[in-house]
């Protein structure tokens, strides 16, 4: 019965396939559009992150989603991981206001930020967050691009997805059409647009770049030891490959001697 | 066997007062194994390799974890980002736990194509399938702990299958909750049981052991070993073999640890439990999902609950429905393709558990259900009118005809064995 062996084979690594497949695009709930994909410079066994991209999608978040998107798990020294000297983060850090306290008089007080503290949220809390962006909250997005099927092929189509809707779709007065966007009515209004910000490399800032590095960005506040894992993991993956070889031949060699 | 001696005078006098070496000698060193044991064999020392590494992670993860529903999902977020090689500790748990179930499937179901449950096997069968049973109540309290939407409805979900149980259900529901839905109390009973089961199972483990060696392995001829001749010692013949698997299995592990660590998780348990917020799809890990396919296709809550329980405790009355005196599949012309049926089965009900209960995928699933239970139902009249094929005289006289003679050619040893 070899042949029912190799059918249930075929019919695992079919079915696995199948699943995989159908998990990414239809369950991001009915009618959502499947992602576009990009070639991502952190992908694949070797990737490591485009610095330059990430400092640049730093600057998109800074001047434009912080405004309504938080960043709770990276803190300011963080930044020196994707390259920034410590007196330029001392700088970024320094244009938010920090609530410390109590002082000696038992009342808290604003100070500017300092390396140790994390990215502020943009609101007090939910409720006023939800006040301000018509009832939708916006979420917190350290951790957005492992929190989405798609992952970073999502986010980026996300913000450069946005059309017309469709005849017969009633959207919300705060609402638009994100084809992507599970539902695709989202109560993000586009955020980007071209040239808003001035990159100082001169990269031009096209809606499309602007998505790229806020993806490569969020990517990395999403997964920051990615490159260690990687480079760990190719040099495991080498030991393992050679000491199973060695194994085999050790092996081979102990069951010769079997009578 | 070769009685344990030793020169050194510590060693003497150790174990004079506490036979360990000697113990060790017996079932470590010269245990005589079945020589004809094939690659099917390796996945029990995997699965105990693989709890070592749940229990070693576990513990380096419990120091830096938080079991409060304000602090978990942060806590496991720092030892991600700021515990030195938190990220790969935790990587390794969550895909070790995966890597656990992959590879104690294999065992059971490497059990069944050689009627492994059979007499007088039959003890050594049940603790299995309560080891089984432990690493499913452990793993399902462990994905509890990160607090992420799937932990939180997860939870929820499966908790609430208990309200099914006539008269008393709601009541058992709140006892397990500690109150009137998941929430802090329940967290921290999850931790403190997912910390002890991994303890009971290493209990459990050794009986299991305990019972492997008192009646010896079954082989894949599944005929009784008949004198000496018949096996070699444990070492080096199976330490080898044994180490070869781990390194290849090790790679396997290793291409998700590093390179797609989240592939086999949900995307929803990166974002925070929220309670007032129901995730479009609450899917359970991946291993559960042949079980939970079978829960979902019994139209009644508390038929399918009984049903689903079924599909594991059936396995405990295995040794007496399977009538055939035959062991191995090998020699069981229908039994053998009933297997790949069943195997096949197994697989399309875990993919109908990832599907939402809907449509065709409903119809599939209860098709699926119930050819896994006529399985079961099946084998005791499989055993009555099959014809089995002649078994061989002994483990050694099938080797030898397989390959070698007394001075074997180069690999015909290691070909005998990978024929099984
Ligand atoms: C004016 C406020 C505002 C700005 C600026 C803004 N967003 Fe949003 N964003 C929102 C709101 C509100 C939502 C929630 C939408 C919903 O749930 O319908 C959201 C949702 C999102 C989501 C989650 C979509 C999903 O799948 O749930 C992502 C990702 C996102 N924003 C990224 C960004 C990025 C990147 C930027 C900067 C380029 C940005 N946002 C700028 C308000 C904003
Ligand atoms: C039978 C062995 C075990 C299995 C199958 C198992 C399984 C799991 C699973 C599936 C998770 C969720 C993973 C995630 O997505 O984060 C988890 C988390 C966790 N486990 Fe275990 N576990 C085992 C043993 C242990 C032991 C012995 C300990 C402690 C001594 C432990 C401590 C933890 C902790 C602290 C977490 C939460 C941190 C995290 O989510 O990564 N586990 N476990």
């Amino acid at each position: 019965m070899r042949g029912i062996g190799k059918l249930v084979v075929a019919l695992s690594i079919g079915l696995g396939l199948a699943g995989a497949a159908a998990a990414t695009p239809a369950q991001a709930a009915g009618e959502a559009r499947s992602p576009l994909s990009r070639d991502w410079p952190h992908a694949g066994p070797f990737g490591t992150f485009d610095r330059a991209s990430v400092q640049r999608g730093m600057m998109v978040y800074r001047e434009v989603c912080a405004a309504c998107h938080g960043l709770e798990y990276i803190a300011f020294r963080n930044l020196l991981e994707i390259g920034l000297s410590e007196d330029e983060a001392k700088v970024i850090a320094a244009e938010y206001e920090i609530t410390d306290g109590p002082d000696e008089l038992g009342d808290m007080f604003e100070r500017p930020g300092k390396l140790s503290d994390y990215y502020p949220s943009p609101f007090p809390n939910d409720n006023a967050a939800r006040a301000a962006n018509g009832g939708a909250l916006p979420p917190d997005l350290s951790l957005v691009v492992k929190a989405r099927l798609g992952g970073e092929n999502y986010i980026y189509s996300l913000l450069v997805g946005y059309e017309d809707p469709p005849a017969g779709v009633e959207l919300g007065d705060t609402q638009h059409y994100n084809p992507y966007f599970a539902g695709g009515a989202i109560s993000m209004a586009p955020p980007l647009f071209a040239d808003m910000v001035e990159y100082p490399d001169g990269t031009s800032a096209t809606v499309e770049q602007m998505a790229y590095d806020v993806t490569n960005f969020l990517t990395w506040t999403a997964e920051p030891k990615l490159e260690a894992r990687k480079q760990l993991g190719v040099k495991v993956i080498i030991f393992l490959v050679l000491f199973s070889i060695l194994m085999y031949a050790v092996k081979r060699k102990v069951w010769a001697g079997l009578h | 066997m070769s009685e344990f001696q030793t020169n050194s005078r510590v060693i003497k006098w150790i174990e004079y007062r506490l036979p360990i070496f000697s113990y060790v000698n017996e079932h470590l060193v010269v245990y005589p194994a079945p020589k004809n044991l094939n690659y099917a064999y390796n996945f029990g020392s995997l699965a105990g390799v693989m709890l070592v590494v749940q229990i070693v992670t576990g513990i380096v993860l419990a120091m830096h974890y938080t079991p409060h529903v304000d602090y978990a999902f942060d806590s496991v977020e720092h030892i991600m980002r700021d515990v030195n090689y938190g990220w790969l500790m935790r990587y390794m748990h969550a895909n070790g736990a995966s890597m656990f179930f992959i590879v104690v499937y294999i065992h059971i179901f490497r059990g069944l194509y050689y009627g492994s449950y059979k007499s007088p096997r039959e003890v050594l069968w049940f603790l299995g399938i309560i080891i089984l049973l432990l690493m499913m109540a452990t793993a399902f309290m462990g994905y509890v702990l990160p607090w992420g939407q799937m932990s939180f409805w997860g939870a929820t979900v499966i908790t609430n299958l208990f309200s099914a149980i006539p008269l008393i259900g709601d009541s058992v529901v709140t006892w397990l909750w500690g109150g009137f839905s998941v929430d802090n109390p329940t967290l921290n009973r999850f931790f403190s049981l997912h910390y002890l089961l991994p303890f009971v199972l290493i209990g459990v483990v050794f009986l299991h052991l305990w019972a492997l060696h008192h009646r010896k392995s079954n082989n894949p001829l599944g005929i009784d070993i008949k004198g000496p001749q018949d096996t070699i010692p444990f070492h080096p013949y199976y330490t080898v073999k044994d180490a070869l698997g781990l390194a290849v299995f090790g790679v396997f592990f290793a291409l998700f640890l590093f390179f797609m660590p989240n592939a086999l998780g949900e995307p929803d348990n990166y974002i925070k439990a929220d309670p007032l917020v129901t995730p479009a799809h609450i899917v359970p890990e991946w291993y559960f999902l042949p079980f939970y396919a079978i829960l979902r296709s019994i139209p009644d809550k508390l038929g399918g609950v009984i049903a689903m329980f079924a599909a594991i405790f059936v396995l405990f009355v295995l040794p007496w429905l399977d009538t055939s005196r035959v062991r191995s599949a090998t020699f069981r012309p229908i039994y053998k393709q009933m297997f790949w049926l069943f195997v096949i089965v197994c697989l399309v009900l875990g993919w109908c558990g990832a599907k939402p209960a809907e449509g065709i995928y409903i119809i599939v699933s209860r098709v699926a259900t119930f050819l896994y239970f006529a399985f079961f139902g099946l084998l005791p009249f499989i055993g009555w009118f099959e014809r089995p094929r002649p078994l061989p005289e002994s483990i050694n006289a099938a080797v030898l005809k397989s390959g070698g003679g007394g001075a074997m050619p180069e690999g015909a040893a290691a070909k005998a064995e990978e024929r099984g």
